[in-house]
């Protein structure tokens, strides 16, 4: 395999590894900076003890999104040489701005919150948290900044063998990128949403400090279901936005071959990429895409056919990620709302199947997430920066294969093992419950 | 009128500076722990003592590779792509450095709390040595030509980066362990400080001669110095900073010993920085193809804009960080031990 490949690869990895850890930190945050408030207005120990057991769990996966987001910064130095060089004069501003807003507070204030129980004043304490949680969205906005301009460049011009930023205002006010913003952050309450309810569960079916639990639980549900409805409306802006800006992109994700009006959404279809058709089409709901992209049941969708062959991404891998996180979306409406109704009238351990449901669904916003990003950044392909660079002309000169593959196995081997520690740290530490 | 890119190179230099003061006792204070703590409760202790303030440093070195990137991207390029194997140890050593600091107390095990005891020191040790290899071959300059990066990871490996690299171990060391000994007070690792702080002085006035000779010879730093004799201050003050280290260790005065052997850090870094001047990465063997502030900067906008937010926010970043460093201020206690957070 060649430098490209294996940086691809390696890229794909880490992110991927990465974005494990920041949903679940976008959201416990504010659940975590919500129940300390809870405790500061109302002086109920249950709401501190609540506090400091999800708060553990918070900081475990903390350390680790922490720890794995430097990587993906050198990387782009290291692997992505070429890419960095045309577009440093603007992808690299949000990302300063990103460790100058937003890093610095989270991780001093994070400081704070662990060690300063005992030196500030449980408002001040309380406040620190809610620092972190306004800082971890924060950054999310900067990079989501970033990846926005990657799908949708705005405000530069090619110039001096590369790409230069002309208009910041155009760069933050992008509404592509505020879009991927909303939908990001969305999505990790959601996974938080359901983390919380997951591991309530868990509890209240062995009867473990039912209260506390019942309350956790009552928490994540309704965060979870005004999370999950908003992640699937900001998703639906979201696509209309992508058709407009990365036509190819839509065509892959509805796997649509030929260029029509009205087109129908297929609940059934096989994508046949050879044969540039789908192999099966079936059950058909009229016009459906055409709304759902254009907000106009007649408009006319471009199909992948339109678009040179070196020009489409990966028909597969974009329609059935696409196709899973939509799916996954609607089943968390589902899901949240019906245990934000079962936890709101207090019938939950009477349903003690629906509670073992929960707890089996934990993975599946996380999987909704990773999927998520399959679409934004397979999707993109072939190009890196949507219609300005190509991934394959991306990747640093001067790097070896070798180099590529010590990189690449180094960072699996730490990475799985990092993972593994993880995960037997959270199941130790949610089982373990609440301190006395 | 200074022009934006020499305004950037100075910030670049200072934000370098910045990390190494204050990250650079972290990583000193990894170095020393499996030396300086005998039994768990001192291991605790000394990993308690930069608790707070460890991962708020660790964010001045986001900010100086993000500026790298940022205000000198073709620079980004060349450097992080030359110092490919090294980069990818320091992150690997630092990930696990951070780690260990999170997961070391999550388990009451022996052999868990070894296992990170290592991935600790491990992680402290190699950032510290590579960081300094970074810098002594950048001080060289490297094998560049129209083609980009020339060398191999063996070529990184030379006398003078070897021994740049050796000087920042000795140098976060000491830094590291005057941090412990205004943390821990009059206790037996604080004794056995006492033991050590002055013989590591000695060490390090040592090494830091060594560099500064070894930069006469292997590099083209001193040029600088000799065309605008006002820069002779940093080095000056660089042996002004070992002296006064030396006097206040000798009267077991920590803090003043702290605040000088990072005056010493930050000197010894902007001296070589301000003999780079105006080169990011010079090139061997020929001059020409040298990275410059000019070539390989960013447009003169995005350096505007990248000015007016540094111009906010770095004094900003500083207020509270100072604060929370005040918050936390004075030797760890037996209450902040007893918090079943702290490490």
């Amino acid at each position: 395999m060649d430098v490209l490949a294996l940086s691809r690869i390696q890229f794909a990895v880490t992110a991927m590894f990465h974005f494990l850890f920041v949903p679940l930190t976008l959201g416990l945050s504010i659940l975590v900076a919500y129940m300390e408030s809870r405790y500061v207005a109302t002086r109920d120990g249950m709401y501190l003890r609540m506090t400091k057991f999800w708060g553990r769990l918070f900081l475990i996966n903390f350390a680790l999104g922490v720890a794995t987001g430097l990587s993906l910064q050198f990387q782009l130095g290291m692997n992505w040489g070429e890419y960095s060089r045309y577009v440093g004069d603007i992808f690299a501003v949000p990302l300063a701005i990103e460790a100058l807003l937003a890093f610095f507070l989270e991780a001093t204030f994070i400081g704070l919150w662990i060690f300063g129980w005992k030196r500030v004043s449980p408002r001040l304490h309380a406040l620190s948290i809610w620092i972190v949680a306004l800082a971890t969205n924060m950054s999310a906005l900067w990079i989501l900044l970033a990846n926005g301009w990657m799908q949708h460049p705005v405000g530069y011009v090619l110039r001096n063998n590369r790409a230069e930023l002309t208009d910041f205002l155009a760069l933050i006010t992008s509404g592509y990128g505020w879009l991927k913003f909303f939908h990001t952050i969305l999505a990790g309450y959601v996974v938080a949403a359901f983390f919380v309810m997951a591991i309530s569960a868990w509890h209240l079916l062995r009867k473990n400090h039912l209260p506390l639990f019942k309350e956790s639980f009552r928490i994540g549900a309704t965060f979870g279901l005004v999370s999950a409805l908003l992640v699937v409306l900001v998703g639906d802006f979201h696509g209309a936005e992508v058709g407009k800006a990365q036509p190819a992109k839509l065509a892959a994700m509805e796997s649509l071959w030929e260029t029509q009006r009205a087109v129908p959404f297929y609940l059934i279809l096989v994508p046949d990429p050879q044969k540039e058709r789908n192999a099966l089409e079936l059950l058909g709901i009229p016009k459906m895409v055409s709304f759902l992209a254009f907000k106009d049941g007649n408009a006319e969708v471009k199909g992948l056919k339109d678009f040179p062959r070196d020009e489409r991404p990966p028909v597969w891998a974009t329609y059935v990620g696409f196709r899973l996180m939509v799916g996954l979306g609607g089943l968390f409406i589902l899901l949240s709302a019906l245990a934000a109704f079962l936890s709101w009238k207090d019938l939950l351990e009477r349903y003690p199947l629906f509670l073992k449901v929960l707890l089996l669904a934990l993975p599946l916003p996380y999987l909704a997430g990773e999927l998520g990003w399959i679409v934004a950044e397979v999707g993109r392909q072939p190009w890196i920066v949507y219609g300005v660079l190509k991934t394959s002309a991306a990747a640093s000169r001067g790097v070896s294969a070798l180099q590529a593959v010590v990189s690449l196995a180094g960072f699996m081997i730490l990475y799985g093992f990092l993972g593994a520690v993880n995960f037997y740290l959270l199941a130790k530490y949610a089982r373990k419950g609440p301190e006395a | 009128m200074m022009d934006y890119q020499s305004l950037w190179f100075f910030l670049w230099a200072v934000l370098w500076a910045a990390y190494f003061f204050l990250d650079g006792f972290d990583l000193g204070v990894g170095i020393l722990h499996p030396f300086l703590a005998r039994n768990d409760l001192e291991k605790r202790l000394v990993m308690n003592s930069i608790g707070p303030v460890w991962d708020g440093n660790k964010v001045w070195l986001v900010t100086a590779a993000g500026v790298t990137f940022a205000a000198f991207p073709a620079a980004f390029v060349v450097i992080f792509s030359a110092f490919y194997f090294p980069l990818l140890l320091i992150l690997f050593g630092l990930i696990i450095r951070g780690i260990a600091l999170e997961f070391r107390n999550k388990s009451e095990s022996r052999a868990w709390r070894r296992g990170w005891d290592l991935a600790f020191f491990l992680g402290s040790l190699t950032p510290a040595f590579l960081f300094g290899v970074i810098f002594g071959n950048l001080f060289q300059g490297l094998p560049l030509n129209d083609q980009g990066y020339q060398g191999s990871a063996a070529s990184l490996c030379n006398r003078y980066s070897l021994m740049t690299g050796l000087m920042f171990v000795v140098m976060l060391t000491v830094h590291g362990a005057h941090w412990v000994a205004v943390k821990t007070g009059d206790d037996l690792v604080g004794a056995r400080l006492g033991r050590f702080a002055p013989r590591a002085w000695v060490l390090l006035v040592v090494t830091v001669a060594l560099f500064f000779v070894n930069t006469a010879f292997a590099t083209s730093l001193f040029a600088n110095y000799l065309d605008n004799y006002v820069l002779l201050v940093l080095p000056a003050g660089v042996m002004l900073s070992l002296l006064a280290m030396g006097m206040e260790v000798l009267k077991r005065n920590y803090r003043p010993a702290f605040f000088a052997s990072g005056a010493a850090v930050v000197l010894i870094v902007l001296t070589g920085f301000a003999g780079l001047y105006p080169l990011l990465v010079p090139a061997r063997p020929d001059a020409i193809h040298s990275l410059t502030i000019f070539n390989s900067a960013a447009s003169a906008y995005t350096l505007k804009i990248l000015t007016v937010v540094a111009v906010v926010f770095v004094p900003l970043v500083a207020a509270y960080q100072i604060w929370v460093y005040r918050i936390f201020r004075g030797p760890v206690t037996g209450e902040d031990m007893e918090n079943k957070e702290a490490y």
